[in-house]
Formats: structure tokens, C-alpha cells, sequence
């Protein structure tokens, strides 16, 4: 047996060592080499945002290496950070984003708690039916949901399409749902014994939630805050649809509307906001990445 | 945990006669409670989600001016339109390729990763990831100026290797390509991150066995590693499949559907026909399109984590 798995390289444990080391060896080289090669394409387009919103329009027009900046400057982020428009979006971003974040950590954690442990009469369905919600995409209702608040405005005088506050009733549509579903999964796996003796010792319902399931499943709030902060600023359809006047605007649709002025690109600036809009993002994942990950891989691996 | 659990019952242990009462008393009001704790939820799903699509349904037998109905009209209208099937053709080509092209990406990236010591992967990851962190309508404005016509930076780099000037945008079956490889970069990583939690998964000795027995390394994939992440690869891809055939963003900003509508897809269509050309009626048959392949791969996916939650 052993003279057939020499050949094999597998990681045996009585064969040649040397034989073994310097496949893994191998292994290891060619993943590095590839890995490099993932990263180079991974990182490009952020990084040529970088280059970009470094250059002057001069130094863009004068089509040099594009890869080079050859004469650095700050410009393109001076003229944004000051321009009024600009810091507008930026506050409108934030101020959707939090606001949404608020929104449906105050829906999703309450019912997360009730569907994963008071069962109910439908809480079955209710659970599925969110996973399902979940699954709806913005493309498929934003249509209807444009015509229900034009209707809305019609008949109720309150006029809500094109005020940046109609996508805070739009963008939980999108946070609530995954939020909830995660927070079920994080709740269930929750010892019951932990609640039961909290409900004994004389505990409502609420205090069990606060004083018990949020301590204890903060890992998943932080990663469902993550999700819904993020969904709520990458969010490019419904503000398209929703708003038009420029001082209503989120990030995303204010810079590709007012920076791309008809047929002129002025790139400089479009790539410097580009990076200031995925700047929070960026951020947040550089400092939370093992959140934002689970967070990821939890939307189909509970439940 | 200890110390959260006890601190009711150091509160409590002073009025232990109420213990009994309490109990019953939360029992009670169980069912209520939970009632009006998921009631923001429930209202939220129906008024948003729910009455919207069913609303869609009507809105898609009107007529333009929206003051008639004209039942299948609009649908007979799609069916006769040559735009119509080339938006159903490059919505399936869009879709399927993206899904198979970041799975495939996905699967061996996270091999690599997975090879690597253990110490370094998460800096690998930490970098892998970042296509899947940027808002995408911000990266696609990168690759757009990537792609743009005259001073392409690939074009750019092109040239050195003697390749001529591609027009990533503006030729169809190019623009093709390039809205399939932007939708590839930002999906992939949502796929490589998902394997390599699935290849985690695998326990070792199950390669231990298969090394013994003399397996190759593509029987180990073939034999352990693809069958133990079968329920992952699935779920995944669903899940990819119904986000990708929804897409937006991408094809949005890239190529607005041109050149000549050879790259729209049904959502982008149903924005350009029912919000820019204010036709919501036929606009919301577009989208409506989308909806039995959605139902499809949804089916699917609550399949899977139901016999996932059954197992466990």
C-alpha cells in the first residue's frame, strides 16, 4: 500500500516526508500565485478610483499612464468636501441610513424574539413568510410602490414622492426582513433554561429580551446593523425612482445625476466621490470584518 | 450569560410569593405579547410587500393612462415586441453566466484561501471580499471609467500586448461581456466566502479516509468536498440566481441597456419603459416577468433550509 500512496502526495503520515513538504510546498506557491492574481483583479477598480480622484482634469485630458499619477493633488476633494450639493448627499446618506438602521433594529429584533421563542398560532408561517420577503427584490416593486405613494400623495395631500423621507419607509422593505431572519436564528440557538429561569424569577417578556437575548445574541445585532446600515447606503434603485430634486438626493444617485453633466465626464470628481460613497462602507468592514462576514454566511446558513 | 440569568432571580428572591403569580401571569399574556411584538413586522410585510406585488398585478392590466382595463393587452403588447424577447434572451444569458462564472471563481478562490496557513487567511479574505463592500453602483462608475472609450485604462494596457482597441462598451456583444465580468467581480466574493465557511466545515479526517484509500485530488473534491458542501453550493447559487436575474445597479450605470437595448434586462427595461417613458402599466409587466423564475429558485431555497433545519 504504501509504494501506491508515495505516488499520490497525499498527506499520509508514514510516507517520504520530503517528497510530501515539497509538494505542499508547490501548493502553497501556486495558491499565493493565484491568490495574487484574485487580488489584482479584486482590487483594481477601487484602487484606479484612488489614482483617479488624485489627478487634475488637466492631467486626465492629457491621457498619460493612467496607472501613474504624475502630479498628486488634493483638488477633487477639496471641491467636493466643500461644495454644499455634495455635502448634502452625504448628509442625506447618513441621515436615510441611520434612521433606516433605527427603524428596523426596533421592527426585527422585537419579532425575531417572538417568532424564535413564544410560539404562536401561524409563527411557523410567519418566519417562512419573512425568509420569503426576503427573497423579493427591489426590481420587482418599485414600480407598484412609486404608483402606491403617488396615490397616497393624490388622496391624502401628503406629498411624499421626492422627499429623501419616502426611503424610510421603502428601505426597511429591504433591512427588515433579512434582520429578522438572522436575529431568529441567533435567538433560537439561545439555551432555553436561560429564559425559563428569567420567566420564573418573575421576568416579563420584555425583560427577558432585554436584559437576556440582546446581551447574549449581540454579535448578531452588531451583524444585522452592519447589513442594514450597508443595504440602506448601497441602495441605488429607489432613490432613482423616489427622488429628483438635487437637494433631496442620497450619495450614490446625486453623483452619477449632477457629476455627469450630459455628455461630459468629469472623472476627477466622479471617482473622488465614488470613493467618498464607499468610504463608510470600507470602513466599517475594515474595522468589523468578522461581523460583516457572519453576517454574510448566517442569511443561509441558520435557520 | 451566568451572571445576566441571575440577576432577575436576586430581584425576585425577595417577593418569592409573586413567583407562582408571575409565571401564570407572563403565560397569559404570551400569545398578546408576541402578537404586538411582530405586528410592526406583519404591517410592514403586508402594506410594503405584499399589497405592492398584488398591486403590480393590477397595474399590469391597465392601459397606459391607467383609466382602462385592458386585461392581457399589455402582455399581448411585450409579446409582440422585438425588444421584449432580446430583454428575456440577455436576461437568461446575464443571469445564468454571471451565476456559473462566480461559482466557478468563487469554489477556487476559496480553495486557495483554504490552502494557505491558517494565520494569513483571514488577511487573504480581508482583501478577496472588498468587491462585495463597495456600494455597486460606486464600483461600476470605476469600471465605467475602466471601459471608457477614449482613455480606457485597459485599453491602455491593451496596447502594450498589440491588442487593438476593444469597445467594452459600445459594440453589443462586448458590452455584453462587460455588464457579465462587473456582475462576476462584485458576486464572486459573496461565493468565496460562502465555500470557504462550507470548506471549514468538512472534517479533516473525511480527507484522512480518502488519502488513505489513495484518492487523487480530484476524487477528494469529486467524493468529499463537493458532496459535504452540496447543500451550501445549492443555496448559494438560488440565492445568486435571484439576485443577478433582479440586477439593477450594474447594467444601469454600465451601458443604460445600449448600445441599441442589446444589453437591458427586465429590470432595467421596466425602469426605462414604466418610469422614464411613464408607461407604468407595461412597466410593471416587465417586471412581472421576473416573477416565475424568482418563485422558482425560492421554492428551491426553502426547500433546502427546511430539510437543513429538519436535519439538525
Amino acid at each position: 500500500m504504501s509504494t501506491v500512496t508515495i505516488d499520490k502526495s497525499g498527506p499520509t503520515r508514514k510516507v517520504k516526508y520530503g517528497s510530501m513538504s515539497r509538494d505542499r510546498t508547490w501548493a502553497l506557491r501556486w495558491s499565493y500565485f493565484f491568490l495574487i492574481l484574485f487580488a489584482i483583479f479584486s482590487l483594481t477598480p477601487p484602487l484606479y478610483m484612488l489614482i483617479t480622484s488624485l489627478k487634475s482634469s488637466a492631467e486626465i485630458s492629457a491621457a498619460t499612464n493612467p496607472w501613474w499619477v504624475y502630479h498628486p493633488t488634493l483638488g477633487n476633494y477639496v471641491e467636493l468636501l466643500t461644495s454644499n450639493q455634495f455635502l448634502r448627499f452625504f448628509w442625506n446618506s447618513a441621515w436615510v441610513s441611520i434612521i433606516v438602521v433605527t427603524i428596523t433594529m426596533l421592527i426585527s429584533v422585537p419579532a425575531a424574539f417572538a417568532l424564535a421563542r413564544m410560539k404562536f398560532w401561524g409563527s411557523a408561517t410567519l418566519a417562512t413568510g419573512v425568509f420569503l420577503t426576503y427573497l423579493i427584490p427591489d426590481s420587482l416593486l418599485f414600480i407598484p410602490l412609486f404608483k402606491m405613494f403617488a396615490v397616497f400623495g393624490d388622496w391624502t395631500g401628503i406629498q411624499l414622492v421626492n422627499r429623501w423621507y419616502v426611503l424610510l419607509f421603502i428601505y426597511p422593505t429591504l433591512t427588515v426582513p433579512f434582520c429578522t431572519w438572522i436575529m431568529i436564528g441567533y435567538f433560537a440557538s439561545i439555551p432555553k433554561e436561560l429564559d425559563e429561569a428569567a420567566i420564573i424569577d418573575g421576568a416579563s417578556w420584555f425583560q427577558t429580551l432585554t436584559r437576556i437575548f440582546i446581551p447574549v445574541a449581540l454579535p448578531g445585532l452588531i451583524a444585522a446593523t452592519i447589513f442594514a446600515f450597508t443595504v440602506s447606503w448601497a441602495q441605488f434603485l429607489y432613490p432613482l425612482v423616489f427622488t429628483t430634486s438635487t437637494d433631496q438626493l442620497v450619495l450614490p444617485v446625486g453623483i452619477i445625476t449632477t457629476l455627469i453633466k450630459g455628455d461630459v465626464f468629469n472623472w476627477g470628481q466622479i471617482m473622488t466621490g465614488a470613493l467618498l460613497g464607499a468610504a463608510p462602507p470600507l470602513i466599517i468592514y475594515a474595522f468589523l470584518m468578522d461581523y460583516y462576514i457572519a453576517g454574510l454566511t448566517a442569511g443561509a446558513t441558520k435557520g | 450569560m451566568v451572571d445576566v440569568a441571575f440577576q432577575p432571580n436576586r430581584t425576585a428572591a425577595a417577593q418569592s410569593g409573586r413567583r407562582r403569580a408571575g409565571l401564570r401571569n407572563a403565560l397569559r399574556r404570551k400569545s398578546m405579547s408576541a402578537f404586538l411584538m411582530t405586528l410592526p413586522l406583519i404591517l410592514l410585510i403586508a402594506i410594503l410587500v405584499i399589497y405592492p406585488a398584488i398591486y403590480s398585478l393590477h397595474l399590469a392590466t391597465l392601459n397606459k393612462a391607467m383609466t382602462k382595463f385592458v386585461g392581457f393587452g399589455n402582455f399581448e403588447f411585450l409579446f409582440k415586441r422585438e425588444t421584449f424577447w432580446l430583454v428575456v434572451k440577455q436576461s437568461c444569458i446575464f443571469a445564468i453566466s454571471a451565476v456559473i462564472f462566480k461559482a466557478l471563481i468563487g469554489f477556487i478562490v476559496a480553495h486557495f484561501v483554504h490552502n494557505v496557513p491558517a494565520n494569513k487567511q483571514r488577511k487573504w479574505r480581508g482583501m478577496l471580499l472588498v468587491p462585495w463592500v463597495i456600494p455597486p453602483a460606486m464600483s461600476t462608475l470605476a469600471w465605467l471609467w475602466l471601459f471608457d472609450p477614449s482613455y480606457s485604462a485597459f485599453n491602455y494596457t491593451l496596447s502594450f500586448f498589440g491588442i487593438g482597441p476593444i469597445p467594452w462598451t459600445g459594440d453589443a456583444m462586448w458590452a455584453r461581456f462587460s455588464v457579465i465580468l462587473v456582475n462576476v467581480w462584485y458576486g464572486a466574493p459573496f461565493f468565496m466566502i460562502m465555500y470557504l465557511a462550507a470548506l471549514k466545515s468538512v472534517p479533516e479526517q473525511l480527507y484522512e479516509a480518502a488519502a488513505i484509500d489513495g484518492a487523487n485530488w480530484w476524487q477528494r473534491i469529486w467524493y468529499v468536498t463537493l458532496p459535504m458542501m452540496r447543500n451550501i453550493i445549492a443555496i448559494t447559487t438560488l440565492f445568486s440566481l435571484i439576485v443577478t436575474f433582479a440586477n439593477f445597479d450594474i447594467v444601469r450605470i454600465l451601458t443604460a441597456g445600449g448600445p441599441l437595448d442589446h444589453t437591458h434586462i427586465f429590470a432595467t427595461w421596466a425602469f426605462r419603459v414604466g418610469i422614464e417613458g411613464s408607461d407604468i402599466p407595461l412597466g410593471a409587466s416587465v417586471s412581472l416577468f421576473m416573477v416565475p423564475i424568482l418563485a422558482v429558485a425560492a421554492i428551491f431555497i426553502l426547500r433546502d433550509i427546511t430539510k437543513r433545519g429538519n436535519e439538525s
